[in-house]
Order: structure tokens, then sequence, then C-alpha cells
């Protein structure tokens, strides 16, 4: 792609924002719309983006599949932990309440964290499935 | 100008069959799944409507002064749907996944030769 | 003027999933798919789904007409044409779009604030959510906290989805026997 210099440009100049807009949406969730669901697509939508003008390999060294998977998986793994931990709390699982001194602060944390849990995972799974059928190889496409 | 009152369910259920009519007539995989999503947002599309009301404004309250004299639509239906899509998409990318699969093993996506393929096999 | 554009943008979904339906160059469904599901967030805001409309714009038209083209440089790009159109299908599908059409006739009409729906779990949440929970999106209270079981599960099905395309297509591909 070295000989489409606008295209890579503009994508460079584009990316941070992409981000930057997501990160928005996922902490203003509460008071507009928006959420995890919807932030973790946009996070991934800047990686595609930035597979799709850079080539995949490229795209694979700025997001390597290791820190994809753990991701992946601590993502669930946050969500439930702030259910354990308000059983452990001494609340019933996901209640928030008993999260803090004040039942409206516990909830506001465990809806923060739950929504940064979902956010997490669905960025992992998005880009881990865009990339995943952008390495597979087509070269056996017409062998029939 | 009135919508007429059933219109909006009317509508999602033609888009409903025109999905569910992909799904049943075309062989192509791949068009089979873009059918199934055709009939997936006709079901949202259902949903949504429920959750309507009339003069009513998106679910989220005012940060400050009091709600009072303001019709809300309703909320429930939204979120319902909301992780609805997600899963779409999850269920999507199963589906297309598996239709590379099937591609790589048998050369082809088209329901009638897959079958032929196999029987020859058989 | 908000029934009127209801009205057109149906009418538009309607004949992108006819177009779907009768096209053959899957890369034009793709497109149009992509298309039709932009109209579906449309429709979401003018019913008042704001959040649903957001979803719907970023995951139905972007990620997944993206996964779609991203499937088609893998797989062939023109459906085989000659495929007759099944009778037997055209019949289902009348008989199923029948009896759904004379089930809407005992449906609550649109808009109606009397509809059995609006008045179960829905006004608690209107109402207490603020107090109890805090945000003032009634969507994200009720997403994350009063049903949070179910977001739960709905994050689980993510990640399954996710380590299912995984084990499907991360290994290398194996050549016929």
């Amino acid at each position: 792609m070295k000989e489409k210099p606008i295209l890579r440009v503009g994508t460079k100049f584009l990316i941070p924002f992409i981000l930057m807009f997501a990160l928005y949406v996922q902490f203003h969730g509460d008071f507009g719309p928006g959420g995890g669901f919807q932030a973790g697509v946009i996070f991934a939508s800047a990686f595609v983006l930035y597979a799709i003008v850079f080539g995949i390999a490229n795209a694979r060294r700025a997001l390597p599949a290791g820190i994809r998977r753990l991701l992946l998986s601590l993502g669930v793994l946050i969500y439930a932990g702030t259910g354990v931990l308000a059983l452990v709390e001494g609340g019933r699982f996901l209640d928030y309440s008993a999260l803090a001194a004040q039942p409206v602060l516990g909830q506001h944390l465990g809806i923060f964290l739950v929504e940064f849990g979902v956010g997490m995972t669905v960025f992992a799974a998005m880009t881990t499935i865009f990339f995943v059928f952008a390495s597979r190889d087509p070269s056996a496409r017409e062998q029939d | 100008m009135e919508v007429p009152g059933l219109f909006n369910y009317w509508m999602a259920i033609v888009l409903m069959m025109a999905g569910l009519y992909t799904v049943i007539a075309r062989g192509n995989l791949v068009k089979k799944l873009i059918g199934l999503g055709v009939f997936q947002i006709s079901v949202f599309v259902l949903y949504i409507t429920m959750g309507k009301i009339k003069d009513g404004t998106a679910p989220i309250l005012p940060a400050s002064g009091s709600a009072e004299g303001v019709v809300f639509s309703n909320p429930l239906p939204h979120v319902l749907i909301l992780t609805a899509i997600v899963v779409g998409i999850a269920t999507t990318a199963l589906g297309l996944a598996l239709v590379v699969r099937i591609h790589e093993a048998f050369g082809t996506i088209e329901e009638d030769d897959i079958q032929a393929i196999e029987e020859s096999e058989a | 003027m908000i029934e009127l554009l209801d009205i057109v943008i149906l009418g538009m979904m309607v004949v992108a999933a006819l177009a779907v339906l009768w096209l053959r160059d899957l890369f034009a469904v793709a497109m149009l798919s992509g298309a039709y599901s932009l109209m579906g967030a449309t429709l979401y805001v003018l019913l008042d789904a704001v959040d649903v409309a957001f979803t719907e714009a970023a995951v139905g038209a972007g990620i997944a007409t993206v996964l779609m083209l991203g499937t088609l440089t893998l797989v062939p790009r023109q459906e085989k044409p000659g495929k007759k159109p099944s009778l037997a299908g055209l019949f289902t599908v009348a008989a199923t779009g029948s009896l759904l059409i004379w089930a809407t006739l005992d449906m609550p009409e649109y808009g109606d604030p009397d509809a059995p729906i609006h008045h179960h779990v829905a006004p608690r949440y209107m109402k207490d959510s603020a107090a109890e929970v805090g945000p003032p999106n009634v969507v994200t209270s009720v997403l994350a906290s009063y049903r949070g079981y179910d977001t739960l599960g709905e994050t689980t099905v993510i990640f399954t989805a996710a380590i299912g395309v995984m084990a499907l297509l991360a290994r290398g591909r194996r050549r016929k026997p």
C-alpha cells in the first residue's frame, strides 16, 4: 500500500479520533446512548481500518494474538468477578449495591466495571474474528 | 399524517417473510446467512415498534429538573434487542466461518452441489 | 413528519430485502444488507431506541458488512444461476405470513400508551431507576444492573463465538485427502 499516500495519511489521522470516540462512548454510556457493546465495536473498527489499509501482517504486529486472547477472557472475568465481589461483600451475585458504603455509589462502580468488561470482550472478539478471516489463505479457491 | 395502527407490524412481517424465503429458496450459503440477517432485523423492528409510545422520547432521564409530564418510550425492548444484535453478529460470524470451511472442503458453497458431491462419495 | 419517515424507511427496507433476494452478485448483496441494516438503525431512532440504533449502526452496518466482504474474498462472489423459484417455499412463506398478520390483529395499535407491555415492569424502571441505580440512561441501568445476568450471558456468547471462529479458522487450512 506504499503507493496510496492519501489513504495512509488519512487513516493515521482518523485512528486516534476513532479510539477517542470509542472511549467516550464507553465512559459516557451512563448519561447518553452508548455502553460497552458499542464502544468495543468502535474500538475494534479502528484496528479493522488499520488492517485494511496497512495489511493484516502489520495489524497483527500492532495487536498480537496473545494480547487479544488475554483481553477476550479478561473481559468476561471482570464481569463475573464483579458479581463474585458483590457476593463476597455480602450481597447477592451481581448485586452492585454491596460494593460500596452507599448503594448508589456501589451501583455506579458495578456498572462501570461491568461495562468495561463487556467493552473489552467485545473489542477482542471483533478484532479476533476479523483478523482470523482476513489471514485465511484464499489460494486454494480455484482448485476446482 | 398518521401511521395506520398496525402498519409497522405488517411491514415487519413482510420483511420477515422476505428473509425466510431467501433462506428457503436460495441455495447459496452466504445468501442464506444474509437472509437470516434480514429476518433478524425484521424481528428487531417488531420489538422496537412495541416499545414506542406516542409522543414519547428516548428513555434517558433529564440530568436536572423533574421528568414530570415527559413520556418516555419503554426501555425494556431496547435492552433485549441491544443484546440480541450483538449475539446476532456473533452467530453470523460463526456461520460465515463454517461457510469458509465448507468451501475449503467441497470447493463450492451451493447447497445442491454439496449434496451431489456427498452422494457421489457415498 | 416522523410518521411519513417511518413509512418511507420501512418501504425502502422492503425494497432492499427484495433486492437481496433477487440479486446474484454476492458483493452487491452484502453491501445491500449493510444498507438495510443502516435503514433499520434510522428507524430505531424514530422509534426512540437510540441505544439500539447506535449498536445496529456500529455492529450490523459496520462489522457485519466487513465480515461478509472478508468472507467473499475466500468464497466465490457469484451465486450459481438457474435456481428455480421454490413453490413449496412460496406456499410456506405465504401461509406463515398470513397467519402472522392474522395474529397481529389482536396487537395493540402503534404507540398505544395503554398496551400491556407498558404496564408491567417498565414503569417501575422509569420511576425508580434514578434512585436505585443512578445513571440517567435507563437502558444502561436495566442492561447492566437490573438484567445483569442477561448481559453476563451475552458477553459469554460473544466470548464463545470468538473461540469458535478461532477453532474453525485459525489453524492452517487442511487439504482435501
